[in-house]
């Protein structure tokens, strides 16, 4: 089965151990991504104000290249995630920002036509945004999961770290239970492994703002790390590369701010997949990581 | 006969007359086909207007009067009286509204008011020629009361009416009645004990002799109406022959199944075999089928039938039906708690030092599942630091309920004075939107816990609690300081919303009674009918209508039971002749009529094939006379003749 | 600190603006603060998110516009999740950016020359590209 596969920038860059895990996890379990033939960025946050139909297009852009492979497409990172799937919400739901929306879309076409053969349909929204878990969950089934696992992740206790954007707006990502979330629960149990419930694990990693104030993003992290610490995990699962940046590199400055910290590895929720289902551990890639996760997989024998 | 109409147009000071040119509207209308008399006067429903319209009846001998004055709803009956007074049917008086409909909502232009004014009399002008003599329908009553619900509310209702000398039946759906009100520890604002006020009145409802106790029992179907209900209860098998039993106890206390007490809140166990509590009237046990081990395991057990000295246990028992015939029905069905599996922000039940507000009260009660001790449910020691939160789920449109509880405030002010009673050094929180203190003694009651109790309130709304290292961890804010509160308390008691009972919405689609979108039933009118549903026959008490603390729903249940009261004062009801009939010579017995009928008012004559209205029944909705093909079913005194001509009238045409 | 109000303060064009480019209602806030309660970064803030809200009911806009606080929000969403009247402060707090960076043309808050080489190198695009859009506009 295809299933037309967005990335979005980081996954092609400073994510790929994300992209490759995802990918090869995916091929196991019988799907295989069809990345769109054509994409960019999203613009990786949703639009900040009403007025704007520019701000909206390039997620639609997206979306209008994925109708051509099918009705849904996949994404893995949490902004991505967001932004695809509130831009879709606009193209369903509002009539006004639609039609100005294609009219630019339309241009764009025109543009884009001189290089390739492409014509332009106007976008309705017609696409399913899927996140790449509940693929997972509602397209291939936690039942063909689990039992596609040939190596269980028994006793690694592992904490499900949410954060903020496939949650919220909860009215428009309808992703979860905004507060008590357990899709990656699920997802966890059906590897083998304990779901390690932290209060923290809805709460916000700082996220863009390490860009502004460095500080600002350690505190936050720091609160959800050591949330899932108190916990007793021995490892933090993320689906955004931009909380696994915060959660994993600022582990340093944690160690100097709060006593007795011990160091968690962070790594995405598609890298324990692969381990479970037993892909070969070069496509896992786990180098990408300031808190070296081996030591503790090791020791589980899980890598 | 020639029609001989009166029209009588009121000024109502200057409501009307200052925007309708009243003179000209009475000396246009006496030119009119059918006006025999046509005057105006300042206040037509004062005394000396009264006379004004007895006086031309008799003078002019009139044969309809218009009344042009202010909406039906507030005199028609007013000038109805009058027109009998003078001898004349009251059915052939009618109002034409030129004030709410006219003067107050056209004040800009009074020559386009006048003229509608002038319409709209000429409207009533055309019905009333073809209005006919109708007199009141009288139906039969039968003065026994059905109060559902036996909580504090129906507890009073049923006293109050079976006090005034008329049989009541009481129907509880658990075993004992008492409701909220007997789980309750001390009440607000007196601090007195909820149950040493409580049991008196069951003990009295219990020995009354007009009131007859149905306890784990519930209303399967009504039928009929005001005055003639014919009712249907269920008395659920208790596989106990209540009659017999004693309630020696014996078979309790050799149940060897548990599960979590609802009356204890879960906070402690029950036996599989119970009586609620040690004051439950009857004092007599039920025994719960889905957790008894005999019904578990097929008939392995057995102990409590064993050791019965009175050979009262019957597991063969079957539900029972009871038939009964009431004329008025008082619904006093109370409220639930809204789910604590809602509110995820707080931990959605799974924290166990994260409490409700009953469960609160079960802890505070000498009764309860810690004999008055406050403890915590984790680890049973006495907590330091508390944290009470109002409005959880109340007033919050965007995810929960939008309408304050009310009770909230009071209630978590007194958990809070009685745990600082209790534990001295403790510190207590509230947080707090706004403290509704609006009852007599409330105020001085919460400055109390403030001032004398050292309860420390704080203006804001939590956001989260979670539990970290044995603690419950609260954010929340001081908005009037500009301050994000954090707090490590020890517990957090939980002021949940209170939402209509899940067994009212079933009855109140049973009895055809309207509800608000929230489920609590709707009074017939918000300010001057508040115990009365819209439904003759059916009375509202307690919080089943809304939010309400004790002595509101005392002060209702009574309110309640003395239109009950009043009802029965009648050997006989009067309703409205203004309802459906059908011509049997035209009707073709399709039967539309029978289906479309709300009430049930509709029937069908098995001998003449035609359908015909139960009179009794009939509320005058005009549904079965849309709906009949062949014009048979008409509405008495709004037939389609007289429909034609008002709209003909209204349009001038 | 007093404050004079008048019914021109009050009735704000600038204040319509804030509504409309946020797509919130100002005045359907009634202040329970469970915003600022839940607030990850508000340690960091000069005025807390319902302070912010209740000063635009004043009309006090300037004061908000030149706050901390409105560069401070990393757009979580926490408190429009749990805002018991819909009101969403991370998109009030996105309107008076916007206004700041269109309107009044401040600087750009990130300077986009000067990020360090960590930054360029190590971070995720998305974070980068997200903190321009967030706060340069």
């Amino acid at each position: 089965m295809k299933i037309p596969y967005y990335p979005g920038c980081t996954l092609h860059e400073r994510a790929r151990d994300f992209d490759t895990s995802a990918r090869e996890c995916a091929l196991a379990l019988g799907v295989e991504l069809e990345e769109l033939a054509i994409w960019t960025c999203c613009g990786a946050v949703y639009p900040l104000v009403t007025d704007s139909v520019m701000d909206v297009l390039a997620g639609v852009r997206n979306l209008s290249y994925a109708s051509r492979l099918g009705d849904k497409v996949v994404t893995l990172c949490s902004f991505c995630y967001n932004v695809l799937k509130r831009c879709n919400n606009v193209m369903r739901d509002d009539e006004d920002k639609r039609d100005k929306t294609n009219l630019f879309l339309r241009a764009d076409t025109e543009a884009r036509k001189k290089v390739e053969s492409y014509t332009h349909e106007d976008y309705e929204g017609q696409v399913e945004v899927l996140h790449y878990i509940e693929m997972l969950r509602d397209v291939v089934g936690y039942d063909k999961v689990a039992s596609a696992v040939t190596k269980k992740l028994e006793g690694l206790k592992v904490a499900p770290y949410y954060g903020c954007m496939l949650l919220r707006p909860k009215n428009e990502m309808k992703f979860d239970d905004p507060e008590q979330p357990t899709i990656f629960e699920e997802f966890l149990e059906t590897l083998g492994c304990e779901a390690v419930d932290f209060p923290m694990k809805t709460e916000c990693c700082g996220g863009f703002q390490v860009v502004n104030d460095e500080e600002l993003a350690v505190s936050c992290s720091q609160n959800v790390v050591v949330s899932a610490l108190k916990r007793n995990a021995d490892i933090i699962v993320t689906t955004c590369p931009l909380c696994r940046y915060n959660l994993d590199r600022h582990q340093e400055k944690m160690a100097e701010r709060v006593k007795g910290f011990s160091r968690v590895p962070v790594v995405y929720f598609t890298q324990l997949l692969g381990i479970a289902l037993g892909i070969d551990k070069k496509h896992l890639d786990f180098t990408d990581n300031s808190v070296d996760p081996l030591p503790v997989l090791a020791e589980k024998s899980l890598f | 006969m020639e029609e001989r109409i009166g029209v009588f147009v009121c000024h109502c000071g200057t409501n009307i007359a200052g925007v309708v040119d009243v003179k000209r509207v009475a000396e246009e209308l006496a030119d009119y086909p059918g006006v025999a008399y046509s005057t105006d006067y300042t206040y037509m429903c004062s005394d000396p207007g009264q006379n004004l319209v007895k006086d031309a009846i008799k003078k002019h001998n009139l044969t309809g009067v218009i009344v042009a004055a202010c909406s039906p709803t507030l005199h028609e009956a007013t000038f109805r009286r009058a027109g009998m007074t003078a001898g004349m049917n009251q059915y052939q008086v009618e109002i034409a509204n030129i004030r709410e409909q006219c003067s107050w909502v056209h004040q800009g232009d009074k020559e386009a008011a006048t003229s509608k004014a002038i319409r709209t009399i000429k409207v009533m002008i055309e019905k009333a020629r073809l209005d006919e003599a109708l007199e009141p329908i009288s139906v039969p009553m039968t003065p026994r009361a059905l109060v559902v619900g036996g909580g504090i509310a129906g507890i009073q209702a049923a006293l109050d009416v079976a006090n005034a000398g008329h049989e009541v039946i009481l129907v509880e759906k658990s075993a004992s009645i008492g409701g909220h009100m007997a789980q309750l520890s001390e009440t607000f604002p007196t601090l007195d004990c909820s149950q040493c006020i409580m049991t008196p009145k069951m003990v009295e409802v219990a020995q009354h002799p007009k009131i007859r106790l149905m306890t784990y029992s519930e209303v399967d179907d009504v039928s009929g109406y005001v005055g003639n209900f014919k009712v249907k209860i269920r008395k659920k098998a208790a596989y106990v022959n209540r009659d017999v039993c004693t309630g020696c106890g014996l078979c309790v206390e050799k149940c060897p199944a548990k599960t979590p007490s609802e009356f204890d809140e879960q906070l402690a166990d029950r036996k599989a075999i119970y009586t609620p509590f040690p004051q439950a009237v009857p004092n007599k046990p039920v025994l719960d089928a889905e957790h008894c081990t005999y019904f578990l395991k097929d008939g392995k057990c057995g102990i409590c039938a064993k050791v019965c000295p009175l050979d009262c246990i019957d597991y063969e028992q079957k539900d029972e039906f009871i038939e009964e015939e009431v004329g008025a029905i008082i619904v006093a069905t109370g409220y639930d708690l809204y789910p604590i599996e809602n509110l995820g922000e707080y931990g959605g039940g799974k924290y166990a030092d994260v409490i409700t507000s009953l469960q609160f009260e079960r802890m505070l009660s000498a009764s309860g599942p810690t004999g008055g001790e406050v403890l915590r449910p984790s680890d049973g020691e006495v907590p330091s630091e508390v944290v009470f939160l109002t409005c959880c789920g109340s007033r919050d449109t965007e995810n929960h309920l939008p309408y304050c509880s009310k009770i909230c405030c009071m209630y978590l002010t007194k958990h809070a004075m009685l745990y600082r009673h209790k534990v001295h050094d403790g510190q207590a929180y509230v947080f707090y939107m706004d403290v509704r203190t609006g009852g007599k003694g409330y105020e001085e009651f919460y400055t109390r816990a403030a001032e004398e109790d050292d309860v420390l309130y704080i203006r804001g709304k939590v956001s989260k609690i979670f539990e970290e290292d044995g603690r419950v961890m609260v954010w929340g804010v001081d908005t009037l300081s500009g301050r994000k509160i954090e707090i490590a308390a020890d517990m957090a008691v939980l002021g949940l919303a209170t939402v209509p009972n899940e067994a009212a919405a079933k009855l109140a689609s049973m009895l055809k009674i309207h509800t608000d979108e929230w489920g609590f039933l709707s009074e017939a009118h918000p300010k001057l009918r508040p115990v009365e549903s819209l439904t003759p026959g059916f009375y509202l008490a307690g919080s089943a209508q809304g939010p309400k603390d004790i002595p509101e729903s005392v002060a209702q249940a009574s309110a309640a039971a003395s239109k009950v009261a009043a009802l029965f004062a009648e050997t006989e009801y009067h309703r409205e002749p203004v309802i459906a009939v059908i011509d049997e010579d035209t009707c073709a017995g399709c039967r539309v009529c029978i289906s479309v009928c709300p009430y049930d008012a509709a029937e069908f004559d098995d001998e003449k094939k035609v359908a015909r209205i139960k009179e009794a029944i009939c509320e005058g909705c005009g549904a079965c006379i849309a709906a009949c093909p062949s014009g048979s079913a008409q509405q008495k005194n709004l037939t389609d003749e007289q429909l034609y001509k008002m709209v003909s009238a209204a349009l001038e045409v | 600190m007093r404050l004079r109000l008048t019914a021109g303060m009050v009735k704000d064009e600038a204040i319509d603006r804030v509504e409309t480019l946020s797509g919130q209602s100002i005045l359907a806030c009634y202040q329970c603060g469970r915003c600022s309660a839940g607030c990850p970064v508000v340690e960091e803030m000069d005025i807390i998110p319902s302070e912010v809200i209740r000063l635009l009911q004043l009309g006090q806009i300037d004061e908000v516009l030149s706050s901390k606080t409105i560069w401070t929000c990393a757009s979580c969403l926490q408190c429009a999740s749990r805002c018991p009247k819909g009101v969403e402060f991370s998109s009030i707090c996105d309107a008076l950016r916007a206004i700041v960076l269109r309107i009044r043309l401040a600087t750009p808050k990130v300077d986009a020359d000067g990020l360090t080489k960590v930054m360029m190198s190590d971070a995720p695009q998305m974070g980068v590209v997200g903190a321009l859009r967030k706060l340069n506009g």
